[in-house]
C-alpha cells in the first residue's frame, strides 16, 4: 500500500530548525510542514506590519529555508508553512530574494484569503454575528479597536498548490494541522472537498490527527513532557528529534522520529500532544473534518514507533473559526529585588511606596498586579508560601509589579517611580529592571464566520523562482 | 495479617504521584490533558477527578476570574481526562499580566491537586506496570 513520510518543521515563530536537518538526512521524508503561527503570533506580526508594510510575516522562514532548502532540494522534499502570517506575498518575496542572492531556485506558491478584517469592520451585519465564541458577547464592543482578524483556512488551497507543482507553499492563517493534511491529501489521493463517505472522513480524521501530533515540533516527541519524576527519562534533550509520520493510503499512521536523535516517541509523550489545546475531544473542529478522538488507539511498536489508528471523522460545518485581536490597553512591568535580612518585609515596604506614589500622583490604572518570581508566579495561591518568619529568612525576594492602564503615558511613566528608591527606599536592593518597559495589550476575539464568504476569496498563486 | 495500617482508610495524595499532565491555552481558556500511567491509576482518576473538584482546587487562585463550569471528558482509550477551565488567563495570553501568561506551567498546578485513595489502591496503581513503552531507563 502506498505511503508517504512527512516531518515536523517549526512549532512556533522563534523555534529551532536545526532538528529538521536530522529528519531530512535520516528520516526519508517527502514533505516538511512548519507551523510558525501560535494564536498570539499574529499580534506580534501586526506590530511589525505597523512599522513596515513589507513585514507582517514570520521572518524566521528566510534563514530557515536558506539552511534547509539545499538539503530538501537535493532529496526532492517539498515544504509547506504558514509563515506568511499577515503578509504571505511579502514572505514569498523575501524568500525568493534571499534564494536569488544564493543562486537557489524553487517554485513557490502563495495562499491568501484568510484576512477577514474588512468583514469584521462591517458594522452593518446583525449584532449577533461574529459574537465571541466563548462568551457570546457582541463584536460591537471591540470593533473599533480591532487590529487583525484571520480565518483558519483548511487544506484545500495547499492541495491545489502542490497539485500545481509548488516546491514551497507559503500560507497565512490556516488550521495548523492543515499544513500536514494538505500534503497527505495531495499524495495519497484522498477525497477532501465535499467528503461525505465515512471512510473518506475517517481518513481525513487520521490525517488531521497526524498533523495535530506534529504541529508543535518537539512537543510531539518528548519535549515539555509534564510529569513529576518521569521527564528525566526523555533522552538527550540537546539533540531533540522532531516527530515525523509515515501515513498509508488507508489512513493508518506511524509516529516516529529520525534515528540517532534525542527525545522519545511513545504512548505517553504522544498522548500528551494528542490532547494539547483540544477542548471537546469528541468534536475537535477543523475546517476539513470534525475529529472524534474517543476511539483512537496509540500502540507502542518499539523505540520511538507509535501506531495511530481509530480516528473518526464527521463532515465539517459551514462556518470557519476566526481569531481577531483588539487593542486592550497597556502594561508596564518592573522587577525589583531585595536581599537578606528581612527581604520579604522590605519588598512589602517598597510596594507601599509605589502604591502611595500612584495614589498621590493620580496615575490612572486599572490594576497593579504583583507576584514574586521564585515563590508564586507560576501557581499563584496554589503555591504554598513559607510563614512570615521564614519569608524574612529567604536569601532574596524578587517582586514583579505590573501596571495595567488604558493610558499609554501612565505606562511609560511607571518605571520612573522606582530609581530614586535605590537611595531613599529600603536597604539592600539587589537589582531592578523595567525603567522603560511599556507594551500594548491585545484582547483575543475568537468567533465564527460563514465558510462560503471566506473561501470565495482564497487565492493560490504560483511564483517562479529566479533561475540561476 | 496485621500490617499496622488499615488498608481501607483513605489517604490524600497529589495527582503528581499517579498521573502526568500538559496544559495549553486558547484565548482565555486553559485546557489540561491528565494521564494515568495504567488502568489501575485511571480508575482512581475517573472516580476522584471530577469537574467540580478541579474547579474547587483552582478557586483559591483563580476564583475571581473563573467563569462558568469546568468541562471534563473521560477518555478510557487514552487513560486520560480532558479538562477545560474557562476564565483562567486574565482574558487571554496577550493581556495576561502573569509571568506565565500562556499558562504553560498550570498543568503543574493541576498535579498539586490531592485525591483520596486507600493505601491499597495507591499501592496497586503504583505497582501496576505502566502502559507506555520506555525500554531501557523507564521512569
Amino acid at each position: 500500500m502506498k505511503s508517504i513520510r512527512i516531518g515536523a518543521g517549526l512549532g512556533f515563530y522563534g523555534d529551532n530548525w536545526e532538528p529538521v536537518v536530522a529528519t531530512l538526512e535520516r528520516g526519508n521524508v517527502q514533505f516538511i510542514a512548519s507551523d510558525h503561527l501560535a494564536e498570539l503570533t499574529l499580534a506580534i506580526l501586526q506590530k511589525d506590519r505597523q512599522r513596515d508594510p513589507a513585514l507582517g510575516y514570520a521572518r524566521d522562514v528566510v534563514p530557515m529555508l536558506l539552511r534547509l532548502w539545499p538539503l530538501m532540494a537535493e532529496r526532492g522534499v517539498r515544504f509547506v508553512c504558514n509563515a506568511g502570517g499577515l503578509n504571505p506575498n511579502g514572505a514569498a518575496q523575501a524568500v525568493l530574494a534571499a534564494f536569488a542572492a544564493k543562486g537557489l531556485t524553487a517554485r513557490v506558491a502563495v495562499v491568501t484569503g484568510d484576512d477577514v478584517l474588512p468583514q469584521l469592520f462591517d458594522a452593518s451585519k446583525p449584532a449577533d454575528d461574529l459574537a465571541h465564541l466563548f462568551t457570546g458577547e457582541p463584536l460591537a464592543g471591540v470593533r473599533e479597536r480591532l487590529v487583525f482578524g484571520n480565518a483558519y483556512l483548511g487544506a484545500q488551497p495547499i492541495v491545489q498548490a502542490l497539485d500545481a507543482g509548488a516546491d514551497i507553499v507559503i500560507t497565512g492563517r490556516v488550521a495548523d494541522a492543515a499544513l500536514f493534511l494538505g500534503p497527505l491529501v495531495h499524495s495519497l489521493g484522498w477525497t477532501l472537498t465535499g467528503a461525505m463517505a465515512q471512510a473518506d472522513l475517517d481518513r481525513l480524521a487520521q490525517g488531521l490527527t497526524v498533523g495535530h501530533l506534529l504541529e508543535c515540533s518537539g512537543q510531539g516527541s518528548g519535549g515539555n513532557f509534564g510529569s513529576q519524576g518521569a521527564w528525566q527519562a526523555i533522552p538527550d534533550l540537546a539533540h531533540m528529534g522532531y516527530p515525523m509520520a509515515e501515513v498509508w493510503e488507508d489512513g493508518t499512521a506511524l509516529i516516529t522520529k529520525a534515528p540517532g536523535t534525542g527525545g522519545r516517541v511513545n504512548f505517553d509523550t504522544v498522548r500528551q500532544q494528542l490532547l494539547y489545546e483540544v477542548h471537546n475531544p469528541h468534536a475537535y473542529h477543523a475546517p476539513d473534518v470534525v475529529l472524534d478522538m474517543g476511539h483512537i488507539t496509540l500502540h507502542d511498536e518499539g523505540y520511538d514507533r507509535v501506531r495511530l489508528t481509530g480516528a473518526r471523522g464527521q463532515a465539517p460545518g459551514d462556518q470557519l473559526k476566526v481569531v481577531a485581536g483588539y487593542r486592550d490597553g497597556y502594561k508596564a512591568e518592573v522587577t525589583w529585588g531585595f536581599s537578606w535580612p528581612d527581604a520579604w518585609d522590605k519588598a512589602q515596604a517598597a510596594q507601599a511606596t509605589i502604591r502611595t506614589q500612584l495614589l498621590e500622583k493620580r496615575i490612572p490604572h486599572d490594576e497593579l498586579y504583583i507576584e514574586y518570581p521564585g515563590l508564586n508566579s507560576a501557581h499563584g495561591a496554589l503555591a504554598p508560601l513559607p510563614d512570615a518568619d521564614a519569608l524574612n529568612q529567604l536569601n532574596e525576594v524578587w517582586t514583579r509589579m505590573v501596571l495595567r492602564t488604558p493610558v499609554k503615558a501612565a505606562a511609560d511613566g511607571f518605571g520612573g517611580l522606582f530609581p530614586w528608591l535605590a537611595l531613599s527606599g529600603p536597604a539592600y536592593t539587589c537589582g531592578f529592571h523595567g525603567l522603560h518597559n511599556t507594551s500594548e495589550l491585545l484582547g483575543i476575539w475568537p468567533t465564527l464566520i460563514p465558510r462560503a464568504a471566506v473561501e470565495a476569496g482564497v487565492r493560490v498563486e504560483l511564483l517562479q523562482g529566479t533561475a540561476p | 495479617m496485621n500490617t499496622g495500617v488499615d488498608m481501607t482508610d483513605k489517604v490524600r495524595v497529589p495527582l503528581a504521584r499517579l498521573a502526568h499532565a500538559r496544559s495549553g491555552d486558547k484565548a482565555d481558556w486553559v485546557d489540561f490533558g491528565l494521564f494515568a500511567w495504567n488502568a489501575a491509576g485511571y480508575a482512581l482518576l475517573e472516580r476522584e477527578v471530577t469537574a467540580e473538584r478541579v474547579r474547587a482546587h483552582f478557586m483559591p487562585w483563580l476564583g475571581r476570574d473563573l467563569t462558568g463550569k469546568v468541562d471534563a471528558w473521560l477518555l478510557p482509550n487514552l487513560l486520560a481526562i480532558k479538562l477545560v477551565l474557562r476564565g483562567a488567563l486574565q482574558g487571554g495570553g496577550a493581556r495576561n499580566l502573569r509571568l506565565d501568561n500562556l499558562g504553560k506551567s498550570m498543568a503543574g498546578a493541576l498535579l498539586r491537586m490531592e485525591i483520596e485513595v486507600t493505601p491499597f489502591e495507591l499501592a496497586q496503581a503504583l505497582a501496576t506496570p505502566r502502559v507506555g513503552w520506555w525500554g531501557e531507563g523507564a521512569p
